[in-house]
Formats: C-alpha cells, structure tokens, sequence
C-alpha cells in the first residue's frame, strides 16, 4: 500500500454498529453510489455527506457485527474511509474489510482515547495509533502477513486477477 | 495434541495432521454456497476476472430466498441473472425462488456431512454446525476468491465449550438456551471464536434444535458453531438423503480457550428486546408488552418443529385484536408437512397469513415491514435497528411457542401459562 501512515479527522461511533447500519437492507441490491449514501444514517443522519475522504473510524466493541455482507466495507471504502480502528470488530467485518482493501484494526482503549473530530494518526505497520491533539499513543494489533499481502494488492479480487495473469 | 472440533475440520481442509488455534491455512472448501441477494454479483465480479470458471460447478449450491417472490422488478431481474449464470457455470445444484431458505435447504437435501468446510455468502452459515460441519460466512470478494480456486484462507479459531447438563421444563425450548447464552455472553461474546455445544443436555436436542443453536452462534460473534456427530446426527442424515456418519467427535485431550457449565433446568423463556440480541430478558419480566406483529419462521425457527410448537399454543384460539401473525415455513417440504399434518390449517383458523417459503419479512427486505413505533416480536435471529422497516420500529427475539403465545395475548405472553409443551 502506498500510505503506511495514514491522518485524518476521527468519526467517533458507538458500541455495537451492525451492518445494517452500516448498510441498510433496504438498499441491500442498490448500486454502490446509492447504497453509500445511506451508511449510518439510522445513527448519525448527516454521515454520508460530511464525511471526507482520508476520514477515519473509531469505534467501540463489535464493530461490524450482523451479517456478512461486504458492502458494509465497501461503503465505508467507497465514502473514501481510510481505516477503521475499533475496541473489536465482527469476523466478519474484518473479513470483508481485509477483501475489499479497507485496514481494519482492533485496539483495545481507543474508544475513551478519542473525541469525535479529533485529528488521529494510524500507523498500518506498527500499529501505533496516535491522538495526535493530546498525544496519546496505542499500539492497535498489528495485522498478520497474510491480511498485508491483500491490502498490499488492493483486495483479494485484485490478488486473484494477478494471480490469472501470473 | 489433541483436536477439537474446529481444529480438526481446518487440519483436514488443509491437508494437515495437525493444526492449532491462531494459526494460518489455505484450507480447500468442501461447498460453496450462494444465495438471491449476493449470487448475481459474486458470478459478474467472477467473470470481471477473466477467469471465468468454477473449481468444481457441484460443490456449489445456489439458492433464491430472500427475494420471494420477486417484491420488484430489480429483484426479477437480479434472479434471472442468477438463473443465466447458474446455467453457463454448470451449476446443477439450484434451488428457484419458492423452495425454501439456504439453511434449510441443504441440510434437508443433504449436502452437508460432518467434519465438512462450508463457505457461504450469508453470516447464518454457521447453522451446518449442527450437522457437525465448519459452515462460516464470508464476503463477495472472498467468495469470488473461493469459487475460482476452491480455496480460502482461515485463521483457526480459539475454541468455547459449553458443557451443558439439566433438561429443559415444558414451554422451554433450544431457541431460549441460544438466547439466553447471547444474554449472558454477549453479541461478542464469541468473537472469532468456535463454540462447541457439549455435555449431557445435547443428547436431548433434536436436529431442529441444534440448527437453532449453531444458526444464533452467529449472534454471539463465532466463526463456526459445533454440535460433534453422534446418533442424532446420523438418524437425521439417513432420512434425508444421505449415508449415515460415523461419531465426529473432538479428541479427549483436547484444548479449549474456556469451558462453560450451563445448567439448563432452571431456564425460563427468554425474550431479547430492542436493538440487541444480547439485551435477553426471562419472558417474566417483560409480560406485557404490547405488540402489533409476531412472525414465525426464518432459518433460526421456521421448521416443522416450529410451526408445530406455535400451533399447539395456537390451537383452537384466535390471535388479539389489531394483531398480525405472519408465518414463513423455512422450506416447500415444510410447508408440505404442515399442510399433511393439519399445522397449517391450525395457524390459519388462528389468523395467521402463510408467506412463500423463503426468508419473509426476516431481513426487512419485504412482505410484513414495520411502521415507525410498531413493534414485532419474532423467532428469527436479529433484532437490529431499522432490521424490519422502519428504524423507530422495535423488534423482540422469542421461541415459537412464546411468540405464538403473544399473538394470542396481543402483548408479550408467557407461553407456560398457556399450558404449551414446547419441551
Ligand atoms: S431467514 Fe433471515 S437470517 Fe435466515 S438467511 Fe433469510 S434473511 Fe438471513
């Protein structure tokens, strides 16, 4: 991946953020360009249209949990969500995130360490998260070589098709 | 080292002798699974790869459900596309719209046999537990991933065991057991982990239950759900068309992350109230409550077993006032039944509309949606905000038996005092 270090302004959620929250039902079948604009819209209405690209996720436990579909990933990835940076996160979730390119981490006190709006640097390799306006330092868990090689090659469609050209 | 369940189905995925938790494999799936809502767009991503093939066209199955019937002409057409690609893919093992939800259908059609891995475009893929099989959810991506190489990679999980010991009082079925461990557990409480479902208590869960079981692991985070294959297993592979099985069971030495002795004689209904499956009350507490929709069915409880439990409460009385009572049977051979049986004609006489066989109003996708302030009580798997219709609607998680016992009440009912034999 070209960025190893990546900054932006914090969204700060909640406990518990299902995929359907994160992609609602209802727009389950929708093209990515409608489904994105309905993404947490049941919690935070104006998400989908204040959020910019290079913005990073904070959340608390669970993050992702529901079903399994990749949209919730896509979406957040298709709004230009950087990363996501959770207390812990569906399997799922991250699964999908890993599949679809978006860095997923879990890191245990992010959620008190942060404020929504604050400017939060993340650093994929070591995985040192940084609250960069009181300076607080958490190491994330850093992500295994496997899940790398993937974000590495832009997802794992983007794997498979170099793997058809090999 | 000793095995446990989950440890010995990746090590056979992978071709190992041995595996433990926390490490990496290339595992080979033993089926692939893909339903209405993700089929068509993992078969155009497949094709966008140039490689347009699968690694073995009967290893897959392919199932229209959730969609049923068509609620819009987007949806028709996305199942036309899955009926074009199934066809060009030769992918025999199809199930139309109408047949009933993936998670019925394969156990009933018996694709799925112990000790198996099973991906599937759907997080409820870890009902195939029941069976003793690693079933798992995964995305659109990796499914393309799966389908063309006929391999995924998996981290093997940490393991929980739940020793479960006691039998269940009357009106209390294996739905209030999963309830009430994601209440006491948490939506987490598994997360990335296996459960192993064990102990005396299990003997006593008949295949129905242990479907409802392993499919609500999901609710409590896990990656697989796993009964070991025993004489239930094989009574119930051999009716529905398959050879029997050997015992698939973990090694005696082996290890678990933690073990839990679950005492069931105790247990009450247990409802799991708005916006969390973990947020489970004893139905006790929660008496009266009132309601303007129940549902029954979804691949959590929409099996013979289930509809025959409502019915006995329903039995020879009608549903509240200015309530709804819809019920969705999980596949056409269950609806067959509770035609033969004189179960449909019992939900009917009670006021209950039947939907097509498929996944109804379960995922909020059509057919039985909520208005703001409405509130359902269900026994299907998830209770999230805005998962029915409208998000100031509220959705509670109950058994047959007590939702049954609540569309006669119009408010949430205790079915125990109903005299219902939910057992
Ligand atoms: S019945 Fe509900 S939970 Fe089951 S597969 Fe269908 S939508 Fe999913």
């Amino acid at each position: 991946m070209a960025d190893d270090i990546l900054r932006g302004r914090a969204w700060r959620l909640d406990h518990d953020i299902s995929t359907d929250v994160l992609s609602p039902g209802a727009y389950a079948v929708d093209p990515v360009e409608v489904r994105k604009l309905h993404v947490l819209e049941s919690v935070i209405p104006e998400f989908a249209n204040e959020v910019v690209a290079g913005d990073i996720i904070v959340a608390g436990r669970n993050f992702g949990c529901g079903s399994s579909r990749e949209t919730a990933a896509e979406n957040l990835k298709a709004l230009g969500v950087a990363c996501v940076v959770t207390e812990s996160l569906s399997r799922l979730f991250m699964r999908n995130a890993i599949a679809v390119g978006l860095p997923a981490l879990i890191c245990t006190g992010i959620h008190a360490a942060f404020a929504d709006g604050d400017d939060i640097q993340v650093d994929l390799v070591t995985g040192v998260v940084t609250n960069v306006a009181s300076l607080v330092e958490l190491r994330a868990d850093p992500l295994p070589e496997e899940m790398r090689r993937i974000l590495a090659s832009g997802g794992i469609l983007a794997l498979l098709k170099g793997r058809s050209v090999a | 080292m000793g095995m446990n369940l989950a440890e010995r189905i990746l090590a056979r995925s992978a071709g190992r002798d041995q595996v433990a938790a926390g490490e990496f494999v290339m595992a080979e799936i033993d089926l692939a699974l893909l339903h209405d809502i993700f089929a068509a767009q993992v078969f155009n991503l497949l094709r966008d790869t140039g490689l347009d093939q699968v690694f073995d066209p009967d290893r897959i199955v392919v199932v229209i459900d959730h969609l049923v019937p068509a609620p819009s002409e987007a949806a028709a057409a996305i199942h036309q596309s899955i009926r074009e690609h199934i066809s060009r893919l030769g992918i025999t093992a199809f199930y139309d719209a109408g047949r009933g939800i993936c998670h019925q259908l394969l156990p009933e059609h018996g694709h799925i046999r112990p000790g198996d891995l099973v991906v599937g475009t759907d997080s409820h893929t870890t009902t195939y537990g029941a069976l003793g099989a690693g079933g798992t959810g995964i995305g659109t991506s990796d499914m393309v991933y799966a389908l063309a190489t006929g391999q995924l990679w998996f981290r093997v999980p940490e393991t929980i065991r739940f020793e479960m010991t006691g039998d269940l009082m009357a009106g209390v079925s294996w739905k209030d057991v999963i309830l009430h461990l994601a209440g006491r557990f948490g939506a987490d409480g598994a997360q990335y982990r296996a459960i192993e479902f064990a102990g005396p208590a299990v003997a006593g869960a008949d295949m129905s239950s242990r479907l409802t079981v392993c499919n609500m692991a999901l609710e409590m985070g896990a990656k697989f759900g796993l009964f070991a294959a025993d004489g239930v297993t094989d009574t119930y592979l051999r009716s529905h068309g398959g050879a029997g099985t050997e015992p698939f069971e973990p090694d005696a030495d082996a290890t678990y992350e933690a073990v839990h002795e679950i005492a069931l004689s105790n247990l009450e209904p247990q409802v799991a109230l708005p916006h969390e499956v973990d947020q489970v009350s004893p139905v006790t507490e929660v008496e009266g409550i009132s309601l303007n929709q129940a549902f029954i069915g979804s691949c959590t409880n929409g099996r013979i077993e289930d509809l025959r439990a409502a019915a006995e409460v329903l039995a020879g009385h009608h549903i509240a006032p200015g309530m709804r009572l819809l019920v969705a049977p999980a596949s056409r051979a269950v609806l067959g039944e509770a035609l033969e049986t004189g179960v449909a004609a019992t939900l009917v006489e009670a006021g209950a509309s039947i939907l097509a066989p498929g996944c109804g109003p379960c995922f909020g996708g059509h057919g039985g949606l909520l208005a703001p302030g409405e509130r359902c009580i269900g026994t299907h798997n998830r209770n999230f905000i805005g998962r029915m219709g409208s998000s100031e609607a509220e959705i509670f998680l109950a058994s047959p038996a007590t939702v049954a016992a609540s569309a006669l009440a119009g408010h949430i009912a205790d079915p125990r005092k109903l005299g219902a034999s939910d057992g």
